[in-house]
């Protein structure tokens, strides 16, 4: 049970990594972007190129692929999504479906369909007699380490900066924000970039917990957006609690039941904040539904 | 059988599959082109007709449930049935809240049935599927089976098609269409819109539903993998958006037209040597992406737009009307 609830926390910060980014887009744009998980994978592909292919250290190549993806997002946002912004919400989810499917078997045509990993060979575990013998692989604690940074980084990110606070007053209510004075575009532009930034670091941390193939950000697309509205859409805050929840969950409900049913957990506990507490744990219960 | 032969068979064959995706492609324009309901789980809803009427109508067998040997009309209308109840299920959850839950809700709904279905295999024989299903009409007509059944399917597109239209004419219909234009001065003009919205969301899964059940029984044959979103949820929306949402007629022409892309590609993917044949599948996947993004920046009304519709009673009294100035 100890060691079920290692495996939960390191998914849990890596399912984080991804709610975060989709949160903030989330609450800005007012639309649950399908292709989010997609750019993970397109983030831990760039890093394997750069590594693999480029021979930059991993840590390097990391650095590099989530600076890619973010420029990329910023550049599908500019020919794509800014477009369809004075259509609705609606139209930029149906495209977010478009830019999906094109992200994903992009991927699979660049690198193709197969399984690739970023370190060949087995790594031993280091056992931790003194925590009840749970075993943890030295790249988990590097999981968890980076994990950790990164969600200190956005905190301090998004309550002490300017653009930080800029951020979170768009996604919390977008006309007060622009009536402001925020400049919004420049925000939206930068919530992209961060977002994806994001994902992709997500997407790497999950390529080395596990291996990389062109649907894994598809894969973990229900449990992150069932993080994003457990803790409620637009709040950072809420995605990391939502993302530990969903990953533990997931994770213990192993000890009882078959692996394969990972993601139901995912969708029954979404499905019951749902019917319980539709704003999410963090966030204010609205009035009613509005519409998208 | 000489060239002729074989190109009139391949156009059978492709219209049966393109009118398939058009039963799909009304149902979704019920729901997402009357009354702006966003399914991304159409394959959660062909899903649960397929089975349902595969269980129905297939003769027993201990390797998957069901088997109750029922006339295949029964097994369409449990199809239509089963997936009515899963829609309300649904509905019930995620119509009271925003929009977008919808979306996530039905994605969710039918990556879990397909990953149940894969593991349970007592349920539907798990991965090996199920392959006992009966074809309408079979032993009777041996040699021109296909041909059969697309004029048995054309008839019943063209009876889902007038009963769609008959819908969407009537007063429920323009109380959908008020409902996306506008809920809030719907709800205000003392519509219960939650209930309307319930009811498209079930007659669009009904729809789908029967699009199931007519997949099983045309290919005989059901796995899980049938149901994988691309095939069985983005082709549908890629369809509607291309033909033009909020009209039927353009849900059908949508359906025919990116099913002939997708088989055309597939056509000349087909050529290709196996090696790369699995990168070629990619590109056509790739495309109808790019289909997507393209329509809905250059053409979101589609090919066709939307009708202009008023009710057939001041339609008939404006003609009268200019008749009489005339």
């Amino acid at each position: 049970m100890e060691q079920l609830l290692v495996y939960g926390i390191i998914l849990g910060s890596i399912i984080a990594l991804g709610a975060i980014g989709l949160s903030l887009t989330y609450g800005i744009l007012n639309f649950p972007n399908f292709a989010h998980g997609d750019m993970m994978a397109l983030g831990a592909y760039l890093a394997l190129f750069l590594h693999a292919g480029l021979h930059w250290p991993l840590t390097l190549a990391a650095a590099g692929a989530i600076v890619l993806t973010g420029v990329i997002a910023i550049g599908i946002d500019r020919a794509i999504y800014r477009r369809l912004r004075r259509t609705g919400p609606v139209s930029l989810l149906i495209a977010s479906v478009g830019v999906a499917l094109v992200v994903r078997y992009g991927i699979q045509l660049i690198w193709g369909p197969q399984t690739e990993v970023y370190i060949q060979g087995i790594q031993l575990p280091y056992r931790f007699d003194w925590l009840g013998g749970i075993r943890i692989k030295p790249s988990q604690i590097g999981i968890l380490i980076t994990a950790g940074l990164l969600v200190v980084a956005v905190h301090l990110l998004l309550t002490r900066t300017r653009l930080g606070k800029a951020m979170r007053a768009l996604a919390d209510n977008p006309e007060l924000a622009r009536v402001s004075g925020i400049p919004t575009e420049r925000v939206i532009a930068w919530t992209w970039a961060l977002g994806s930034g994001l994902a992709a670091a997500g997407g790497i941390l999950l390529g080395i917990e596990t291996f990389l193939r062109p649907p894994m950000g598809w894969n973990v697309l229900l449990p992150i957006v069932a993080a994003v509205i457990l803790g409620g859409i637009g709040s950072a805050h809420g995605a990391m609690l939502g993302g530990m929840i969903i990953g533990v969950s997931q994770e213990l409900s192993t000890a009882f039941l078959p692996t394969e049913y990972k993601p139901l957990i995912a969708f029954a506990l979404l499905v019951a904040i749902l019917i319980a507490r539709p704003s999410g744990l963090a966030g204010v219960p609205a009035a009613g539904r509005g519409r998208v | 059988m000489n060239a002729w032969e074989g190109i009139v068979s391949y156009a059978i064959f492709f219209l049966i599959n393109a009118g398939i995706y058009a039963v799909f492609t009304l149902g979704l324009n019920v729901q997402w082109g009357y009354t702006g309901l966003f399914n991304v789980g159409i394959a959660g809803f062909s899903m649960i007709g397929a089975y349902t009427s595969a269980l129905l109508t297939t003769p027993a067998s201990d390797r998957h449930l069901g088997g109750l040997g029922l006339p295949i009309p029964f097994g369409i209308a449990g199809a239509a049935l089963a997936a009515g109840l899963l829609a309300l299920l649904i509905g019930w959850i995620t119509l009271r809240l925003r929009d977008d839950y919808l979306a996530i809700a039905t994605l969710g709904i039918a990556e879990v049935l397909r990953l149940v279905i894969k593991n349970e295999g007592w349920f539907g024989g798990g991965v090996q599927g199920i392959s006992d299903i009966p074809r309408p009409l079979q032993g009777l007509f041996d040699a021109h089976y296909n041909a059969i059944f697309l004029i048995v399917l054309l008839g019943l597109i063209a009876l889902l098609y007038w009963a769609v239209e008959q819908a969407i004419r009537s007063p429920w219909g323009r109380v959908l269409r008020a409902i996306r234009e506008d809920e809030i001065a719907t709800a205000a003009a003392g519509k219960d819109t939650v209930r309307f919205r319930m009811e498209a969301l079930v007659f669009g899964a009904c729809l789908m539903g029967i699009g199931g059940a007519l997949y099983a029984h045309f290919i005989g044959y059901l796995s899980p993998d049938a149901f994988e979103p691309m095939n069985a949820t983005f082709l549908v929306w890629a369809m509607l958006i291309v033909g033009g949402s909020g009209n039927n007629r353009g849900a059908l022409l949508g359906a025919l037209v990116v099913w002939a892309i997708w088989s055309l590609t597939e056509f000349f993917t087909d050529f290709l040597p196996a090696a790369i044949g699995t990168q070629a599948a990619a590109v056509r996947i790739v495309l109808i992406g790019l289909l997507l993004i393209i329509m809905l920046i250059w053409r979101p009304q589609g090919l066709l737009g939307e009708e202009r519709q008023v009710s057939r009673w001041v339609a008939e009294r404006l003609q009268r009307d200019r008749a009489h100035e005339g």
